[in-house]
């Protein structure tokens, strides 16, 4: 008997849909994540497109977190995690020994789900990372990089008479604007958002997601969301987790109209918790 | 609502989500044997010259016209308050379509009405009526397969309602000539003829709509959209194998 059977419809490392790309960003094989002896991702195998939007959705606990960490090895700093399989970005294996962790986190970003600025003023949490990746030279290209983020996060024309003020006075859904301007303001190739907007209002909401299709013409966007409308409005692809499985990977109108698994469908049309 | 209809659609989370589902498939259904009878009617009071049955058909068409109101405004409630995915969303932008093809059958009853109370006040009925009575039987058996097929999610039969639409046009072009050859025997014939060309035109719409609403309930069970294809490709397309 397979003991990775829990569910008649799962089947270890068995994804419907279309899982792969001619051109794919990260390309990732049989991965598996185990906490300890407990195996939180079953076989995945999935290429992420260049510049695609692809949003990982299912129930809590699915796993749609873990391995959205594994793509900047986030998993590494808990102790008893660990990743198997091929994971490769552009071509080049992310858990290689020799890979530079904080290079790859600089070429591979990550908002959460709750705003999480420093406690310095909004211009420094913007240029922190430029500053310890040494990516500004003059005191004016450090400025440039720190307005053409806040720019391209849609949150320029709202802070830039307050630069020098703390982060944590804005708003919520500012704040996490301001994490997405430090995000890019290392030109990273790869936004990972988990939850960006779970803790923001409707219209904080509607400039997240507008800046996601805004920034998914330079980055490649993978979004991790509870709301199926969100997944619905900005992902070209959307991808179904079940207990660590990816049952499903589709575009995402597919997904949302006529999805293949029986599973994807259940969950999606509120059929079960 | 049959126990199927239960299987696919009354198992969410939400009871009333379940009961608002169930709530537009039953309208939807009513609407649909209200057509159905109003069709029958003005087939009926035409080939009867029952002028008083025709009355009966006009009156009837506000009823359709309203309950199509309703059902759409129902449907945009659902939209507004679930945002349904997936088979649920197939079988709300279904109704919406189907809605209003059943009032389009509506009106072409109600056409036939109006041209059985404008013959009966002829007369002796006019040659072609055998050819009413056939297509007309044909057309309203479509039309109750199709709406049957969708209280059943029967994608077959959906299928074979497809199928008998091309059977129609070609009756209705076989009735066409007949008729002409009427008109070219006796041109005191032309205008009831024309008049029962008329009513042929109305019935072959008909099939057109029930062939429609077949598509419709494919589209609502199997996710494939058969609009603008043969029958054949329909059925390739229904049968292909997902990738």
């Amino acid at each position: 008997m397979n003991m990775h059977m829990e569910h008649p419809e799962l089947e270890y490392g068995k994804t419907v849909g279309n899982a792969f790309s001619a051109d794919p960003k990260f390309s990732l094989r049989d991965v598996e994540v185990y906490y300890g002896d407990t195996q939180a991702i079953k076989g995945i195998s999935l290429d992420i497109a260049r510049n695609e939007v692809i949003s990982f959705i299912g129930p809590s606990g699915c796993g749609k977190s873990t391995f959205l960490r594994c793509l900047n090895r986030m998993n590494d700093s808990i102790d008893i995690c660990s990743v198997r399989g091929r994971l490769e970005l552009d071509g080049r294996d992310l858990y290689d020994p020799k890979q530079d962790v904080v290079e790859l986190r600089a070429r591979v970003g990550m908002v959460f789900q709750k705003p999480n600025p420093f406690p310095k003023s909004i211009y420094d949490n913007v240029a922190y990372g430029p500053r310890i990746h040494g990516l500004a030279n003059r005191k004016a290209e450090l400025d440039e990089m720190v307005e053409n983020s806040l720019r391209k996060a849609g949150l320029w024309n709202e802070v830039k008479d307050r630069l020098d003020r703390p982060a944590t006075g804005l708003s919520g859904g500012q704040q996490q604007r301001l994490c997405i301007a430090r995000t890019i303001a290392v030109s990273p190739e790869v936004v990972l958002m988990d939850e960006p907007c779970s803790a923001l209002d409707p219209i904080a909401t509607a400039r997240i997601e507008e800046l996601i299709s805004e920034l998914s013409e330079n980055f490649t966007i993978i979004i991790v969301t509870h709301s199926m409308q969100q997944a619905a409005r900005v992902s070209d692809r959307t991808a179904y987790f079940h207990l660590g499985h990816l049952v499903e990977v589709n575009e995402t109108n597919k997904v949302f109209t006529a999805p293949e698994h029986s599973l994807t469908e259940s969950y999606i049309t509120g059929r079960f918790g | 609502m049959t126990t199927k209809q239960e299987q696919v659609y009354g198992d969410h989370i939400s009871q009333q989500f379940n009961e608002d589902l169930s709530d537009l498939k039953s309208e939807f259904l009513r609407m649909g044997g209200l057509v159905e009878s109003q069709l029958n009617d003005a087939v009926r009071a035409l080939i009867d010259n029952d002028g008083h049955l025709a009355e009966k058909v006009r009156a009837g068409e506000r009823v359709v016209d309203q309950l199509e109101m309703e059902i759409d405004e129902e449907a945009a409630r659902i939209i507004v308050r679930r945002q349904p995915a997936a088979r649920d969303l197939r079988l709300v932008v279904a109704v919406i379509k189907m809605v209003a093809d059943l009032e389009r059958v509506g009106d072409e009853a109600k056409k036939i009405a109006e041209f059985a109370l404008s013959l009966s006040e002829e007369g002796r009925a006019p040659r072609g009526y055998v050819e009413v009575r056939y297509i007309s039987n044909h057309v309203a058996t479509m039309l109750h397969d199709a709406l049957d097929a969708f209280a059943r999610l029967d994608w077959e039969l959906a299928l074979r309602v497809m199928r008998e639409d091309e059977r129609v046009d070609e009756e209705y072009q076989a009735a066409a000539r007949a008729l002409l050859t009427f008109m070219m025997e006796d041109p005191r014939n032309i205008s009831r003829c024309m008049a029962v060309m008329w009513v042929l035109r109305a019935l072959e719409r008909v099939g057109d709509h029930a062939c429609n609403i077949a598509e419709n309930v494919i589209f609502m069970v199997k996710g494939k959209d058969v609009r603008h294809t043969s029958v054949e490709e329909a059925e390739k397309l229904i049968h292909a194998k997902r990738k």
